[in-house]
């Protein structure tokens, strides 16, 4: 059977609500049925990747937003995880940032290493009012 | 953020007593940490039991401490990493920056 998951999240674009998505996101992980792999370590990765991205969605909204949410929408289909957070800022394209060296002592950059080290895929477009940031996971 | 706060044979001792350290309490971490140095405490030991998850402004928020502390010829250590935290510091490197015990007293005793 092929397992198919939407799950459609829109919150206010306040760091309260980091916890909340990060939980839905390792309950999905917890209740896949065809994966095979650590359960819990893709619950934390799940968890860690929609915290980062959504913590760089909600720095970079714009003060003028008509409506300050952020919505994120968390797709498994046929093997791919696929998550894509939405913001109405003037963006920030995290898609082609350098790694940091390794053992830096900088207290910022490490969020979009960590994305860009748990993803396959990760994609930055602009969309009519603002940005998506999309990113792609092969289950296997 | 909880923090239990303690000092032991001159070393303060923070049991971080929540169970994620993200973009949400990361700030709050700093400034706890930066009034401890403000009063002339150096060494510091973070107690990471209670944590399940960390992210990068976490684990930002500790290299700031870390810098600190470094700064003033003190020490940040930390203990109680729980498997998947550790694995945070290992991904990131920062498992050869910070000194990590298993547990506290031998945390202590190392200062």
């Amino acid at each position: 059977m092929n397992e198919h998951i939407e799950v459609d999240i829109k919150v206010p674009n306040q760091t309260r609500y980091l916890s909340l998505i990060g939980k839905i996101g390792e309950d999905i992980a917890r209740t896949l049925k065809m994966y095979k792999g650590n359960r819990e370590e893709l619950a934390y990765q799940i968890n860690l990747v929609l915290t980062e991205a959504t913590t760089n969605a909600i720095r970079h909204a714009s003060a003028e937003s008509p409506s300050p949410h952020v919505h994120i929408t968390i797709s498994i289909q046929e093997q791919t995880l696929r998550i894509r957070v939405f913001d109405e800022g003037q963006g920030f394209d995290i898609s082609n940032l350098p790694a940091p060296a390794p053992q830096s002592l900088d207290e910022h950059g490490r969020g979009v290493y960590l994305i860009r080290s748990i993803m396959d895929r990760v994609t930055y477009r602009q969309l009519d009012g603002g940005h998506v940031l999309e990113m792609e996971k092969t289950l296997g | 953020m909880m923090v239990n706060t303690t000092e032991k044979g001159g070393v303060v001792l923070m049991e971080i007593r929540e169970e994620r350290l993200d973009a949400h309490n990361s700030g709050d971490l700093k400034a706890q940490m930066l009034n401890l140095f403000e009063e002339g405490k150096i060494n510091l030991l973070i107690n990471l039991k209670d944590v399940r998850f960390v992210d990068s402004s976490g684990l930002g928020a500790l290299v700031s401490g870390y810098k600190n502390a470094s700064a003033r010829n003190g020490n940040l250590k930390l203990c109680g990493l729980q498997s998947q935290v550790k694995s945070m510091f290992e991904l990131t490197r920062l498992h050869r920056v910070f000194e990590i015990f298993p547990g506290t007293e031998e945390a202590l005793a190392s200062f």
